[in-house]
């Protein structure tokens, strides 16, 4: 396959970005997007140029570091991360625009690559458990309903790789929020500080300058993971809860 | 210490209260050392609210259903102008005796004025700080632009700007009178057939009636949301009923100024 890309390149955090051309030729339909990355990055380096930086880190889709926005698409045109989506989805000829996440709260360091530092912040402020750490506890101390389980592991799901704010027309993390906010809502041990962290998270959320939800529907969409839209309202819920009893 | 046990002795002591001795002690007034220090917080329900995305939505969709609310009771209201002069002004009439002799003549309109009022700024100032937020959050937009959403959800903004000149126009036209070419106080029946009756009136009510359509078929729905509500059949049917209210609510609207067009209201 021949391709055209036009990709963002950026020498560093407040440099000055542009869109570059880059014709790739011999791409694979079975490579993946980031193979197809690393086969233009090697004959850059070749050429003595500057390789394109991206993150990526497992390429198998579990981990969430690689991100790009391919086609004005978080992660391209499959319902999948960057790394798992393959050639064959695109046809010889074409051309592809790729770009970074774009989102205040997530400047661009190099690249295509941004620092999305802000969602750590956001789980540090409350998307965790507070107990003492150590030798894991006997499986069956505390029972989960299934049910209960099954919600919480299908909002575990999220990778955190901020594809729902790159989607978002308003930049916001209220996805990525509500899944972290969700998983542990529906666990018995998440139940204690359920004000808190709600409440701790949305906060700090709103600190790092994300946009509000418009229940645009774009987030959702682009989730690699399938995070679904309820999952919002489920958080707002939440929220008011606390809220009122704060 | 628990830890120290074999695993069988832990597991087979593990539904008994473990003696005092090793169970951490905390002196009263002290945190334990586990717990992360907590941000103090302070400040009541309705503090929390303003100061966050989720509460300012929240604002909205209260004051969003209250102003629907109304919109429903006012389209209902319109539609008396298919009845004839004598019921649409009595109707006019009825409203203003509504309440008494509680209230004074007039009070039970002037009580709704100000709920109207209060929700239509609250839903306006939260509007217009949530979207120079939301404009904020994406300082650098894409390359590769599409459309994105539905239309209803993308004209949102404009739509609510259209909408609140329009509610100027609108209070001067038939409240007022200022801009109505009869506008006789008490008459509205006259008012309504003398102003439908220039091509203006007509341009700028057909096109704010299909805005409101749009608006309420976005904002009830994300209003929904954005109060909590998560229950497979209850979504379902606040999704449904958003469209089927913004058709009602833009038919029931657009009938009257279609009515004196047609001659079918003269």
């Amino acid at each position: 396959m021949n391709l055209t890309l036009r990709i963002w390149r950026q020498p560093g955090a407040d440099a000055p970005g542009e869109m570059v051309t880059y014709e790739v030729d011999g791409i694979s339909p079975d490579m993946s997007f980031l193979e197809m990355l690393d086969t233009l990055n090697e004959r850059l380096t070749a050429r003595g140029e500057e390789p394109v930086a991206f993150d990526h880190d497992c390429r198998e889709g579990i981990c969430g570091a690689c991100g790009m926005v391919i086609n004005g698409r978080a992660h391209g045109p499959e319902r999948t991360t960057a790394c798992q989506l393959h050639m064959r989805h695109f046809a010889d000829g074409d051309t592809v625009d790729i770009e970074p996440w774009r989102a205040a709260a997530f400047p661009v360091v190099r690249d295509l690559v941004v620092d999305r530092s802000a969602l750590d912040r956001v789980v540090g402020a409350g998307g965790y458990i507070t107990a003492p750490t150590g030798s894991a506890p006997e499986a069956h101390a505390t029972a989960v309903p299934k049910p209960a389980a099954d919600a919480a592991f299908a909002h575990a799901e999220c990778i955190g790789c901020g594809a729902c704010v790159a989607a978002c027309p308003n930049g916001s993390a209220m996805l990525f929020t509500s899944a972290k906010v969700n998983h542990l809502g529906a666990l018995p041990q998440g139940a204690p500080e359920r004000e808190s962290r709600v409440l701790g998270m949305v906060e700090q959320m709103d600190a790092e300058g994300f946009g509000g939800c418009t229940l645009a529907g774009e987030c959702a969409t682009a989730c690699p993971k399938g995070i679904p839209m309820p999952s919002i309202a489920a958080m707002n819920r939440e929220y008011l809860r606390a809220a009122a009893r704060r | 210490m628990p830890e120290c046990f074999p695993t069988f002795v832990a597991m087979a002591t593990a539904t008994r209260t473990p003696p005092s001795p090793t169970t951490p002690q905390t002196a009263p007034g002290t945190t334990p050392r586990t717990t992360p220090p907590r941000r103090p917080r302070r400040g009541g329900l309705l503090r929390t609210l303003w100061g966050s995305t989720i509460g300012k939505k929240a604002v909205m969709a209260v004051s969003g259903l209250v102003m629907l609310a109304y919109l429903v009771a006012h389209m209902l209201g319109n539609l008396k102008v298919f009845f004839g002069p004598d019921d649409m002004n009595g109707y006019a009439h009825w409203l203003r005796t509504l309440g008494e002799p509680v209230l004074h003549h007039g009070w039970f309109l002037w009580v709704v004025r100000v709920v109207l009022l209060t929700a239509v700024v609250l839903h306006g100032v939260c509007a217009w700080q949530l979207s120079r937020r939301d404009l904020a959050a994406r300082p650098v937009g894409y390359r590769h632009r599409r459309h994105r959403a539905s239309y209803a959800t993308r004209t949102m903004r404009w739509g609510g700007i259209i909408l609140a000149l329009f509610l100027v126009w609108h209070l001067l036209d038939l409240t007022t009178g200022t801009v109505n070419p009869r506008g006789q106080a008490g008459h509205p029946y006259e008012n309504i057939v003398a102003g439908f009756g220039t091509w203006y009136t007509n341009v700028i009510y057909c096109v704010a009636m299909l805005a409101v359509g749009l608006h309420v078929q976005h904002g009830f729905w994300g209003a929904a949301q954005t109060l909590g509500v998560t229950r497979p059949g209850l979504a379902r049917l606040c999704k449904g009923g958003s469209t089927v209210l913004a058709v009602v609510l833009t038919a029931g609207f657009l009938s009257v100024p279609l009515g004196v067009m047609t001659g079918l209201v003269e």
